[in-house]
């Protein structure tokens, strides 16, 4: 199980965060505009990837905040975490 | 296939102590050429290659495998099996399986050891009663022995089970297809790699996919770590890493890779002779014929590659267990592992063309493929060799996920009132 | 039988405490301080068990946790027996009982054992050749198979033993509690880290405990005698904590490991009730240092496994530590120096060792040279080509190796022996390494794998890192530790070391007979008797990887999981296929390290504590009305009210007319509720219902819908505005934490920019539901002040108000179409505002009622509930609620997937309401609904979600979703059920008080 450096409490288990998957995809502000091709990539469409990973996590069992991790998803290794909104510290 | 398997052919071996075994596959060079090229020697890929050479006469065709046929999810499951699902499209897809898996070890020759021991399937809820019945209903108007059991039922089914109406979540009640049962995962992969194999298809081990060489709307070929191969035609069939390959070509996918974790106890005399699932609990088990509890843990929630979990999926797991059989709180967990499953959104499976000619994809089955197995071989050989999907397929394509038009297997949504 | 084999020298052994234990039924004697195996031993028990395959005899061969043979069911009792335990590993206590397993009639007499003989037709994976004929005798088959294998018995009653975990952290984690260990540990403690030191067994020291001997010496004394004084000294150190009898289980990522503390194994059947039996350590090391030692690796011969034959470094420890000969005419066989420690230690103990047979040319080791000094026979460039005796190894036969080691030569000679010590080197015990995702690099030397390239904070020491000469093991340790501490601990620098070294080294993992391969069986893995021919079957077969092999043949697949057999399966692999073996790789070693009880993963979340159980303020009062209760999520709600021997339908029919015709109450306090406050609390709602939210009134209530972003709906209730910018809302009780997890993800996530609060205030408040024509009068006895008029109090709306000087807030509100209201109040006083209303209502007959009362009039009244009616496919168009979309809005969650190809469909499945032609009839819910019965297959059209007998209707109504149904009002359809098919008719979902009169009545 990960240590997870939470930016609001500091370094927890894993246990007390839920992972809310790939991170970045910025809900359209727009959807009625969108082709129902566009409106699925949004909605389901996933990199999936095997590596470095942006993603979200919300520490449940904490603060409740959501914020972002930086994970490699081939080791689990997790190289940052940063605040929502923040830019990412990795590029 | 020259060198049959039976008590005959054991007999006449043990007189050369087995020193005459021919090999159940070759291990070939890869050719220049194949008129297609399967992605993936897993069960999936492998009944794939077995189907199209055997049904639609294409035998110039290859597996390939980045390492060991059999060595992802297909060895790594609880192997359970059973088509008693909700739609009319998930129980077409799975019972058409589920036919095949009854003569599957005459078919290939191979004792996969499907064993038709039944899967019981409890309800800890009324709303779990309401989902059950009304899957049971449809099983049997869908032709599918799904029957409901009331809990003494249940109880004289499967004795061990704790029915107490005192228990956190008591058993109100389950269903069970009797039809529905566990095979032997290796045997599997195996059988249909040697069944494969005899008929010409050539499984590569050991050659990873690199990339995917493409003309405009149309494949060319592949890279892998053995060179380039020339083919008009690429089924992917690579589970977890179905979103690596796709990666390649530009193609997202409604996929998430996760971690699906399993454990075996040690093994003890026959005390389990059936399978039994609880959505609601999250407990699996069934006994292997070496006599180890097989038992299924849940996905964690987020992607990761790394063929491990967290250790409170198996904690849960094993929690569940023990509220549903306090009797094996002194059994010991002899082993526990991870796979990488892909999930879809709707828990339903892809068998599917892609906009990209020649590219065809066979994913998305979750937690749950193995079941499928030759089935999804049958159909996905089908759509390859015709370009078109058979009718039991074709409800399980790419473009439901555009039109919404989904296979929603999840059963009913959150427990509410 | 039954010679005693003790002699008197341990002092590890309490030769006072004479302790009485049972073996397959015989009363036999030991000391405290044997394991059972040392104490089968010294009563000449070698014969312990019977093998998985062929029920070949099998004696005790180990003296730790890598035991293949010994395994055996300990104690009776149904609850509390446990099966597969080492008999190596259990610590003799009074009263124990163990027995044999995988054997009938018995152990010295097995029927099974027939299998040995039909052993040439059943090679490795023998079943999937076979049993394919006739088609469906397989069921028949397989029953065979099944009863034939397993080992011991499941208990089949439940445990009364009580399990614990504990969380601890520390900067450093030390395994294992031999010579480096304990240098680990000091060195650790001693500069200020928090170091915990564990090990598996009762007493630290590891193998260097017993090593007394000329050739080990560290600053002149014997080694164990140093290792003593460093031990002794470990107790001065404030920052050490030692768990012994504590082992290792799972090395995780991120330094996340697992380790089981035996508490109550090892004391006496009397003593350990009421105590806990084992303990689960969840620990957080921020470096771990692993010194697990290593483990001696048999010999691969014909005949390798017969009783008596022995690991033997385990030989020298049943002598050494608990004075126990194994034999009295013992002879061992080697391929390396160690062997002949065990040969002077039972020389010592005055044992008479035959010979040592020793593959090698020579060796002028400083050991071997003590050895012969004492008059050992040795066999230079010898072999065993075969044991015999059946039930205990009687004699072996040798013979001379050729000189490139692939076959025998010259005359074959028999020895006489009653043990068989075998050495084929050591391997070190990198499971832990490998589990923490750890890569191994192969020492072509000594043929071992090595702890190389880890991404987590942690070092293996010692013998676990190939460091097998004490000189090694001390200065290498000592400066690795050093290294990896960032320390400078010079407490070790000058030690003075004699060490034997060990030069001479050969290899080979299948010794040559002088028979053909074929007529030998030469046991690999001892348990699951997989033999060198099956790795060489396999590999024939085409079976490359050691995956496969190790699947095929099962070899490494025992409850050892290949502690003994791993390395020789590779080894053979590798030289049948002619690989090197460093490039072939290991298979995974997998958690736990040794099996680990279910009991200890579990803790003490079994029973009552499997999980957290919910009740309201109110829930006494419902168990004290004799009220049953459904289990919704966590919580616990009153389902129905018995009143006699009234059976859930009659009490059901009765509560539900109750509240019809005068008053019903219901505990309505499980719903939730999130307080959403902030400037911005109306645009946020209408970002998340499908409505409009910002015309309502403060003051007014209004129902909404909540849809996933796929367009399915996801949650309903009313949302009531407090004030201008506080708003209260209500969800179903099961969806309340999924419904503010996913409106914080929307907030924090998508819509930074609003501002707005959300809380939950579940249980904050205890909410109280009258219902029925009499409500009114009774709110207005509860809360005189009130103006309860329609005018000034109407439908959907919302006041505040005092009961008893206590604040509370009543809701106008109804999910039975019955004039209503909801008071919520602080929930401490949820009891008390109940017991008032109950009071109230008595001369109206108030009547309380259930969960499934509630479901039946709000069905009655084509009111939906999520999760019942809906299953994730329904949008609210289905549901035939298009006036809940908001057309103005330019967007909500889920908009705009209601307008995709298929969700525009206007045939898709719609709620629609069904009556049967029998009002008698009621629908089974979750039975579906066909048009046409003949024709197959039977299209499905949709099914039954909803359904009762309505005492207010006198008939039998449901609700139902059918393809279509919007257009087939008025529609005669079919239920077929099993026995029978039901007719029935497609309606409104609205049965009773179209015009909702009810709800100001």
């Amino acid at each position: 199980m990960f240590l997870i450096n939470c930016p609001y409490c500091g370094e927890r288990d894993q246990s007390e965060f839920s992972a809310g998957g790939e991170a970045h995809i910025v809900r359209p502000k727009q959807p009625t505009e969108l082709s129902d091709d566009e409106w699925a990539e949004f909605l389901f469409m996933r990199k999936n990837i095997k590596g470095i990973q942006f993603e979200r996590w919300n520490h449940a069992h904490g603060c409740r905040k959501w914020f972002n991790v930086i994970r490699d998803t081939s080791n689990d290794k997790i190289h940052a975490v940063y605040k929502m909104g923040e830019e990412p510290p990795i590029k | 296939m020259k060198n049959k398997y039976s008590i005959f052919s054991l007999i006449k071996n043990a007189f050369s102590y087995h020193e005459n075994w021919q090999r159940a596959w070759r291990d070939p060079v890869p050719k220049k050429e194949y008129e297609a090229i399967i992605i993936g020697g897993g069960g999936h890929g492998l009944a794939t290659a077995f189907y199209l050479a055997k049904k639609h006469n294409m035998k110039n065709i290859a597996v390939v495998e980045k390492g060991w046929i059999g060595g992802g999810n297909t060895g790594r499951n609880t192997t359970i099996i059973r088509s008693n699902y909700l739609w009319d499209a998930s129980a077409g897809l799975y019972d058409h399986a589920l036919k095949i898996w009854e003569g599957l070890s005459q078919e290939l020759n191979y004792n996969v050891m499907f064993s038709q021991r039944g899967v019981m399937n409890l309800a800890h809820n009324l709303q779990d009663v309401r989902d059950l019945k009304r899957r049971t209903h449809a099983n049997r108007l869908n032709g599918i022995d799904a029957v409901w059991l009331n809990t003494e039922e249940v109880k004289k089914f499967c004795p061990i089970i704790n029915t107490s109406p005192d228990i956190r979540y008591p058993v109100l009640g389950g269903t069970l297809q009797r039809r529905a049962g566990t095979a032997r995962h290796d045997a599997v992969a195996w059988g249909y790699a040697r069944a494969a194999d005899a008929m010409g298809v050539d499984i590569i081990q050991n050659c990873e996919v690199k990339g995917i060489k493409r003309n405009g709307d149309s494949v060319e070929g592949i890279e892998t770590t053995k060179g380039f191969i020339k083919t008009k035609k690429i089924g992917v069939v690579a589970a977890g890493h179905s979103s690596v390959i796709a990666n390649m070509v530009d193609l997202k996918l409604p996929l998430e890779s996760k971690p699906l974790q399993a454990l075996v106890s040690e093994p003890v005399k026959p005390i389990i002779d059936t399978v039994v699932m609880s959505n609601a609990v999250h407990a699996y088990v069934s006994q292997s014929d070496k006599g180890e509890l097989v038992i299924g843990a849940g996905t964690d929630a987020y992607i990761s590659y790394t063929q491990r979990g967290s250790h409170d999926v198996v904690e849960g797991t094993l929690k569940a267990i023990l509220e549903l059989y306090p009797i094996f709180s002194r059994m010991k967990m002899l082993r526990q592992w991870g796979g990488i499953v892909d999930i879809c959104p709707d828990a339903s499976p892809i068998i599917s063309k892609t906009h990209i000619k020649g590219l065809y994809f066979n994913c998305g089955w979750g937690t749950g493929g193995f079941k499928a197995t030759p089935g999804s071989g049958d159909l996905f050989a089908h759509t390859i060799a015709n370009n078109e999907p058979h009718k039991l397929n074709a409800d399980f394509n790419i473009n439901r996920f555009v039109s919404g038009d989904l296979v929603d297997e999840h059963g009913a949504a959150a427990v509410a009132h | 039988m039954s010679k005693n084999l003790r002699i008197i020298n341990s002092k590890y052994i309490d030769q006072t405490s004479r302790i009485s234990f049972k073996f397959d039924g015989k009363t036999l004697y030991g000391f405290k301080g044997d394991t059972l195996a040392s104490a089968l031993l010294a009563n000449d028990i070698h014969l312990v068990g019977r093998s998985f395959k062929y029920h070949r005899p099998r004696g005790i061969m180990a003296c730790g946790p890598e035991e293949p043979n010994a395994i055996v069911q300990v104690g009776s009792d149904a609850s509390m027996t446990e099966p597969n335990t080492r008999a190596t590993e259990i610590e003799l206590y009074e009263g124990l009982e163990a027995s044999s397993q995988n054997c009938w009639p018995s152990v010295n007499f097995d029927i099974g054992a027939v299998n040995n003989f039909f052993s040439p037709l059943i090679p490795a994976a023998f079943y999937y050749k076979t049993f394919m004929w006739p088609a469906n005798f397989w069921k028949l088959y397989e029953y065979f198979i099944r009863k034939s294998a397993g080992l011991g018995k499941s208990p089949t009653e439940p445990d009364k033993d009580i399990y614990d975990h504990r969380y601890l952290h520390c900067d450093v984690l030390v395994v294992g509690g031999g010579i480096s260990g304990i240098i680990a540990a000091k060195t650790a403690a001693k500069n200020n880290f928090n170091t915990l030191l564990i090990d598996d067994k009762n007493i630290l020291g590891g193998t260097t405990l017993f090593q007394k001997n000329e050739c080990f010496k560290i600053n002149n004394s014997y080694s164990n005698e140093w290792l003593k004084k460093e031990i002794e000294n470990l107790k001065s150190l404030k920052n050490l904590t030692i768990k012994t009898r504590t082992s290792l289980a799972a090395y995780h990522s991120y330094n996340y490991l697992l380790a089981r503390e035996n508490l109550t194994d090892h004391l006496d059947l009397n003593e350990k009730k009421d105590k806990i039996r084992q303990r689960l350590w969840k620990i957080r090391a921020k470096k771990v240092i692993i010194a697990t030692g290593a483990m001696e690796r048999p010999l691969i011969f014909n005949n390798n496994d017969r009783p008596g034959i022995m690991l033997s470094s385990s030989i020298k420890k049943y002598i050494d530590y608990y004075g126990v000969k194994c034999g009295q005419q013992i002879s061992l066989f080697t391929n390396n120096d160690s062997a002949y420690e065990t040969a002077i230690s039972l020389s010592n103990s005055g044992v008479s060792v035959n010979s040592v047979i020793d593959i090698r040319d020579k060796s002028n080791s400083l050991i071997v040279k003590q050895a012969e000094k004492l008059g050992i026979k040795i066999h230079w460039k010898h072999t065993v080509v075969n044991t015999n005796g059946y039930k205990k190894i009687n004699s072996i036969e040798i013979m001379k190796l050729s000189d490139d080691g692939t076959t025998v030569v010259g005359k074959k000679m028999k020895e006489g022996c009653d043990c068989l010590g075998i050495s084929g080197g050591w391997t070190p015990r990198v499971h832990l390494f490998t589990q923490s995702g750890g890569k191994l690099k192969f020492r072509d030397n000594d043929n071992v794998f090595l702890p190389d390239k880890s991404e987590l904070d942690q070092i293996s020491i010692g013998s676990c890192n190939g460091d097998f000469e004490l000189d090694e093991v001390t200065k290498n340790s000592v400066n690795l530790i050093n290294k990896f501490l960032k320390v400078n601990n010079n407490d070790y620098e000058n030690l003075e070391i004699i060490s034997s070294k060990e030069i001479d080294k050969k290899n080979i993992w299948l010794l040559p007979s002088d028979k053909p391969l074929g007529k030998t069986k030469p046991f690999l893995d001892f348990q699951n008797d997989s033999t060198a021919n099956d790795v060489k079957l396999a590999l024939r077969e085409g079976f490359k990887s050691i995956e496969h092999v190790k699947r095929y043949t099962t070899t490494g697949m025992a409850t050892d999981q290949g502690k003994l057999s791993n390395m020789h399966a590779l080894g053979i692999i590798a030289e049948t296929a002619g690989v090197k073996m460093g490039e072939l790789g290991t298979t995974t070693f997998r958690p736990p390290y040794t099996p680990l009880t279910f009991g200890a993963i579990v803790g003490r979340n079994v029973g009552e504590f499997f999980d957290i159980t919910r009740k309201t303020p109110i829930h006494d009062w419902h168990a004290k009305h004799n009220a049953e209760f459904e289990n919704v999520g966590q919580w616990k709600r009153a389902w129905y009210y018995p009143i006699g021997n009234e059976n859930m339908h009659e009490a059901v029919q009765r509560e539900s007319k109750a509240a019809r015709d005068s008053a019903g109450i219901l505990d309505a306090s499980t719903l939730g509720k999130i307080d959403i406050q902030g400037s911005d609390a109306s645009e946020f709602l209408n970002r998340v219902y499908t409505n409009a939210w910002s015309k309502l009134e403060i003051g007014k209530c209004r129902y909404g819908l909540m849809l996933n972003e796929d367009g399915m709906v996801y949650d309903d209730g009313v949302t009531t505005r407090i004030s201008e910018n506080h708003y209260l809302m209500t969800t179903t009780t099961g969806g309340a934490a999924n419904v503010l997890g996913k409106l914080e993800d929307y907030l924090q996530t998508e819509w930074p920019e609003l501002d707005v609060y959300l809380t939950s205030v579940t249980d904050h408040y205890a909410t109280v539901s009258i219902c029925g024509p009499n409500s009114k009068k009774i709110l207005s006895k509860v809360i005189p002040d009130l103006n309860l008029s329609d005018k000034e109090f109407p439908h959907m709306s919302f006041k505040n108000a005092l009961i008893d000087n206590i604040k509370c807030r009543v809701m106008r509100i109804s999910f039975t179409g019955e004039h209503s209201y909801e008071i919520n109040i602080q929930s401490s006083y949820g009891k008390s505002l109940w017991e008032k209303c109950f009071e109230a209502g008595k001369e109206f007959n108030i009547t309380p009622y259930g969960t499934e009362t509630m479901h039946l009039l709000r069905a009655e009244k084509g009111f939906i509930i999520a999760g019942q009616d809906t299953d994730g496919t329904m949008t609210p168009v289905d549901l035939q609620m298009d006036w809940i979309i908001s057309k103005k809005k330019y967007d909500f969650i889920g908009k705009r997937s209601l307008y995709r190809s298929d969700t525009i469909r206007d045939d898709r499945k719609q709620l629609v309401g069904l009556l049967t032609d029998d009002p008698k009839e009621v629908l089974e819910e979750g039975a579906q609904i066909v048009l046409e019965t003949k024709k197959q297959p039977i299209e499905m059209l949709g099914h039954v979600t909803s359904s009762y007998f309505s005492p207010n209707l006198n008939k039998s109504i449901a609700l139902a979703v059918v393809k279509n149904g919007k257009k087939l009002k008025g529609q005669k359809m079919f239920v077929p059920m099993k026995n029978k098919t039901i007719n029935v008719t497609i309606t409104d979902t609205v049965f009773l008080d179209k015009e909702n009169k009810r709800l100001n009545a």
